[in-house]
């Protein structure tokens, strides 16, 4: 099989960025350009002028935002695991973040009060989901 | 007609603005370029369109494939410790197939797929020892999740790839939209399976779990005996009845055969049993609650078929009413990290249990409580 690098997908090509850039130079010149012809009279060319190149500008950076805004979501969301750790015999309770090797039930590090193996009980993760208004 | 008379208006409207004149009949004719242009061309620009929404999602399917990939080379590498580089065989392993068995005739047609499984089970096994020798059961265990994972979304990406192509290759509207309508829910399951992926390399338990969490907790404390093939029970004391507890052999990834197990235990006990009870993780429908916990009948037990229909013709044969309590999750939830609603789930999963165990059956009785799913980072 070919092998193809993670990086290559989550690179924004040259030849785009090449593009977007001449587009915002050329929309730049065009907006310099109506204010000239705006301050020799000629009214409706510099209207004409700076609307390309307001458009082309708008456009152009929109592009380049819209490009920027995929590459982000590119990446695999690794959420925070918590682990409970307890202790069966004084009910004394402490959270930590999973560590390779944790697992429901598992014993570890002795009770800071009682010098008993503490237990694993719990491994989960904690999502915050916006609510959706509906009806239903 | 309409469009005319409103193009008319409007080249009107535009003749009275300074120098509307040359402007209007720019835009008279650049009007009458895009009603010819979409008149003609409508379904070829539509083509397009669709294409470019399948390309965004294939670029990201392509990344996901890549990570994937990335990630199951780097955890046989750090837990396998193999002396050469196991990427040449990861990528083999990726390209691995499964045939289904032929059903033309379907009498016996589970058997044949039994075997099929087992051989592609012990296969995988095979090469997973091969690339990772230092790792232990567990982690085997894991890391055969692990590359299962990655290889699905090998395959997700092409299968996508291939109706891109085929429809940029033949401009054929209608093949391109059938992958265009599917797309958001090929997109869902292509991301649960890569937060599966560090799942599965960490051993994190994940949604799926839920049937063998309320198992595992039944069981805490009691002692166990192995069960074919990769499953436990223990005797628990329930209500007044014998409980016998059975879920997959823990904590790496591993779904056991708990259809057998429950079969061998049926046997044991010569079908003197009062109730069959299955707890599983069930795909929840769009506005319903993650967690929520319903009650039904039926063997409640996922995969290809294989178990659930090994329990049914158990319990046929003896008579043995069946009862399934489900912990309702997504299909992102269930291949990833439990969440915590799940997880809080779980103890009144084990109270409808004790419901049903009081209500379905009679002081002294035997019952079966099976909890199905895979059973990774739970003991």
């Amino acid at each position: 099989m070919k092998e193809t690098s993670s990086s290559s997908t989550t690179k924004i090509s040259w030849f785009v960025l090449l593009v977007i850039f001449i587009t915002i130079a050329l929309s730049l010149a065009a907006i310099i350009f109506a204010i000239e012809a705006f301050s020799t009279g000629q009214e409706l060319v510099a209207g004409y002028l700076l609307l390309i190149g307001l458009l082309a500008a708008a456009l152009s950076t929109y592009i380049l935002f819209q490009t920027r805004k995929r590459m982000m979501h590119l990446r695999i969301k690794s959420p925070p695991v918590t682990t409970t750790i307890e202790c069966k015999k004084c009910g004394f309770k402490s959270a930590r973040e999973f560590k390779r090797g944790d697992y429901i039930f598992k014993e570890v590090e002795p009770c800071q009060k009682c010098n008993v193996n503490m237990l694993i009980t719990a491994i989960y993760r904690e999502v915050k989901e916006k609510k959706e208004k509906t009806r239903f | 007609m309409n469009e005319l008379a409103a193009m008319t208006a409007l080249q009107n409207e535009l003749l009275q603005l300074p120098g509307g004149d040359i402007f209007s009949q720019i835009v008279t004719i650049a009007f009458y370029v895009m009603f010819f242009v979409f008149m003609f061309y409508g379904q070829k620009i539509n083509t397009y369109i669709m294409l470019r929404e399948v390309e965004g999602s294939l670029y990201k399917l392509k990344y996901l494939r890549d990570e994937g990939r990335k990630i199951a080379v780097e955890t046989i590498k750090e837990i396998g410790k193999a002396e050469t580089d196991p990427t040449a065989r990861v990528n083999r392993f990726l390209e691995y197939f499964t045939i289904s068995p032929q059903s033309l005739d379907p009498a016996g047609v589970v058997w044949k797929l039994e075997h099929i499984l087992d051989v592609r089970e012990d296969r995988f096994k095979d090469e997973v020892k091969l690339m990772a020798p230092a790792a232990d059961k567990t982690q085997t265990n894991n890391l055969e999740n692990t590359l299962e994972a990655a290889m699905a979304l090998n395959y997700i990406y092409k299968v996508i790839r291939h109706f891109y192509l085929l429809g940029k290759k033949t401009l054929s509207l209608y093949i391109i939209m059938q992958i265009q309508l599917i797309l958001p829910l090929v997109m869902r399951e292509a991301e649960a399976y890569a937060s599966a992926l560090k799942a599965f390399a960490y051993g994190q338990p994940i949604g799926d779990g839920a049937g063998a969490l309320v198992a595992a907790k039944l069981m805490h404390g009691q002692p166990t005996r192995k069960m074919p093939k990769d499953c436990i029970v223990a005797t628990v004391p329930i209500e007044g009845r014998t409980a016998y507890v059975i879920k997959a052999e823990g904590p790496g990834g591993n779904v056991g055969k708990t259809g057998d197990a429950t079969k061998t235990i049926i046997e044991e006990n010569k079908g003197k049993i009062a109730a069959v009870i299955m707890v599983d993780a069930a795909l929840k429908l769009e506005g319903e609650v993650v967690g929520d916990v319903a009650e039904g009948v039926g063997a409640a037990i996922g995969g290809p078929g294989v178990d659930q229909f090994k329990i049914e013709e158990t319990i046929l044969k003896y008579r043995i009413p069946i009862n399934a309590v489900i912990i309702k999750e997504d299909i992102g939830d269930a291949v990833s990290p439990m969440r915590k609603e799940i997880f809080d789930s779980i103890d009144t999963a084990i109270e409808r249990i004790k419901q049903v165990i009081l209500e379905k059956t009679k002081e002294g009785d035997k019952v079966i409580i099976t909890g199905a799913g895979n059973t990774i980072g739970i003991s």
